[in-house]
């Protein structure tokens, strides 16, 4: 049985003019978002993650060109009008980021900033708009929920604001929910608390693509995982396939990288060597080949096809995972 | 037994709040009675959440802030501004890097300018050749060839603005390193690159560290010796196996517990204590542990009476009334 895809990328490019000529930042990804499943998309600042989910939203700046198809439940989204794209902003698609600094309008009350996208919609009176915010406060666990209706974005702490923010992208119930490295500004018990209240939403029914590079928020949440570098999706799996038999070097070696709370110990990381490529920089073969341990020469020459099975995809001529045609 | 290399003891740090004739009524205690050793050669982490005085120690030990009470000793001489000389003679053995690579450097100084400015001010190398084969030594030791040396900051990624901020901070061969966040503007794979740097040089040159940083799997990795802060107290401290195989203090505990762990098995949500009211009690007012109103063991008593810091093993020191049914009970 498999259900239609919430979401299906097709061979997205998102290239930046710069004064060196174009920059790639994301080069030719597909990948589907199923419903009710979150997915992780890893990868090092300058892998693409975020720029992928941008353009998917129409949200790229304006120097950049977006190509390929991104479908949601049906509806194309490149190439919309800003018009076409509100329609489905905040009502199909919603997104949070990084910094719950900078999400809230600092001054304007958290009730008018959860209302303003229903009544504004008319989708709800002004009341019957509190009283859905007022759920949405609840369902994000924020303490003593009907008194922050009244409050100002600087009274509430880190952690308060990111689960407005995440309150504010639910309020119109949309079916996904992209999540741009949410928890990467908090500290580690606040992070927890952001991190059960997107569980808890998943287990609502909502569709979560979480964008991260840290692997340990993606090991709590992540039913499957994508691996970014330099523009380009490596590996795909499920996430427990992912961290046992990784099938990408770089997958593998970033993993060897995070410094572990527990288990044994050696006096170096298995760090990678070298930098990322920059996205103006044109390589002719594997982007990861100058840092890759395993690199022959095919790698340094011909791009790899991404290859797959059933559940797992991954772009690479030596997998490291037995079962992959090499 | 010689004096430990770093000493501080009693420390208190005050920020007035407010303005006006109401500046003097309320203050926000960052620091609160910190007692803190650097032995030579050892490496000691500094760890706890935003706001709980962290940075604040860095900065006083670094003579960047006053104190409001308490004594910072180097080598067993009392740290004072007004010894200008002796100051000069401590700021080359103590240095520091920070947590943001670009920022930490300047912007219209080449890296290579930039290490030979630290050679220039603290050890007096002005001979061209001198300073010239330092500098390319120092760059060497932390990873770039001497090409790097002609760069700008823009023209350098974060984990090389890194490397030469290290460069910066090593060349004069400093008795005790302090990082603050140093890596945590990192990316993964860079990070363990920068880790990694520090542990040789730490091991190479025999130099002290202390590395301040909210990342506790770092810290383990890093440091012999850990210390946890709480709303500018010390709530714990112990060797690093210690802590983290059997920590003493409920803070600590939910601190570790809330590490997300890469490996899907082992990342069960967080335990319930690690889930906690975020809204910070008010620093200046409360009475009694720092801790008790976010802590799931609190009783009566923490709320009325301050715990003193005790010891709990060799080498360890927790202040929590009930460590010793929190120790029992594991």
């Amino acid at each position: 049985m498999s259900a239609a895809p919430l979401l299906t990328v097709r061979d997205l490019r998102v290239e930046f003019d710069t004064p060196e000529g174009a920059a790639r930042a994301v080069s030719g990804v597909s990948l589907d978002v199923m419903p009710g499943e979150c997915l992780a998309v890893v990868g090092e600042s300058g892998s693409g993650k975020s720029q992928l989910f941008l353009a998917c939203l129409g949200l790229t700046a304006g120097n950049g060109r977006v190509s390929g198809s991104a479908r949601l439940l049906g509806q194309e989204l490149v190439g919309l009008t800003e018009r076409q794209l509100n329609a489905c902003r905040g009502t199909q698609v919603a997104m949070v980021f990084q910094d719950p600094m900078n999400a809230l309008t600092p001054h304007l009350r958290i009730g008018r900033q959860l209302t303003e996208g229903l009544t504004d919609r008319g989708l709800l009176d002004v009341s019957a708009a509190r009283r859905r915010a007022l759920e949405a406060l609840i369902a994000v666990g924020l303490p003593d929920p009907e008194s922050r209706l009244d409050q100002y974005p600087h009274e509430l702490s880190g952690g308060q604001r990111q689960r407005v923010a995440i309150a504010m992208a639910l309020v119109c119930g949309p079916s996904l929910l992209v999540a741009d490295e949410p928890t990467t500004a908090l500290d580690v018990t606040v992070q927890a608390q952001v991190l059960r209240v997107l569980r808890q939403s998943r287990e609502r029914g909502l569709s979560i693509v979480m964008i991260t590079h840290d692997l340990g928020v993606v090991a709590g949440l992540a039913d499957r995982v994508a691996v970014m570098y330099a523009g380009r999706v490596v590996e795909m799996a499920p996430a427990q396939e992912l961290f046992d038999a990784p099938a990408h070097p770089y997958t593998a070696a970033l993993l060897a990288s995070v410094p572990r709370i527990a288990g044994a110990q050696s006096d170096r990381l298995a760090a990678i060597d070298g930098q990322p490529p920059r996205p103006q920089d044109r390589l002719p073969g594997c982007r990861f080949a100058p840092r890759c341990l395993q690199a022959r020469d095919v790698c340094r020459a011909v791009e790899p096809e991404t290859m797959t099975t059933d559940a797992r995809a991954v772009a690479c001529h030596a997998p490291l995972r037995q079962g992959w045609p090499s | 037994m010689s004096a430990p290399l770093l000493e501080v003891s009693g420390l208190d740090v005050d920020f007035a709040l407010g303005r006006g004739w109401s500046r003097a009524r309320r203050l926000l205690h960052a620091l609160r009675g910190v007692d803190l050793e650097v032995p030579d050669g050892r490496s000691v982490g500094i760890v706890g959440e935003s706001g709980c005085g962290k940075s604040t120690l860095a900065r006083t030990i670094l003579g960047l802030q006053a104190p409001t009470r308490g004594a910072i000793r180097w080598r067993g001489w009392t740290v004072d501004p007004a010894d200008r000389s002796r100051m000069r003679s401590m700021r080359r053995e103590l240095q520091v890097v920070f947590q943001d690579p670009f920022g930490s450097l300047d912007p219209r100084m080449t890296a290579g300018d930039s290490v030979a400015e630290a050679l220039e001010a603290l050890e007096g190398v002005t001979e061209a050749k001198a300073r010239v084969h330092r500098v390319a030594a120092a760059l060497d030791e932390v990873g770039l060839d001497a090409g790097f040396a002609d760069r700008y900051p823009h023209e350098l990624s974060g984990g090389q603005c890194q490397r030469v901020a290290i460069a910066r901070a090593t060349v004069v061969r400093p008795r005790l390193l302090i990082c603050d966040e140093a890596v945590s503007a990192l990316d993964v794979s860079v990070q363990a690159q920068i880790v990694n740097l520090l542990g040789d040089l730490l091991r190479r040159h025999g130099t002290a560290l202390l590395f301040i940083s909210h990342n506790l799997a770092v810290v383990r990795h890093l440091c012999d010796e850990v210390v946890v802060l709480y709303l500018g107290r010390v709530v714990e401290r112990a060797p690093r196996e210690a802590l983290f195989a059997a920590a003493r203090h409920p803070y600590t505990r939910a601190l570790i517990a809330a590490v997300p762990q890469p490996d899907p098995r082992l990342a069960r949500p967080a335990l319930e204590h690690a889930d906690t009211p975020d809204t910070r009690p008010d620093a200046t007012t409360s009475t009694g542990c720092a801790f008790a109103p976010r802590c799931p063991l609190a009783i009566e008593r923490c709320s009325t009476e301050v715990p003193p810091l005790e010891s709990a093993g060799a080498g360890h020191a927790v202040a929590c009334h009930r460590w010793r049914e929190l120790a029992a009970g594991s």
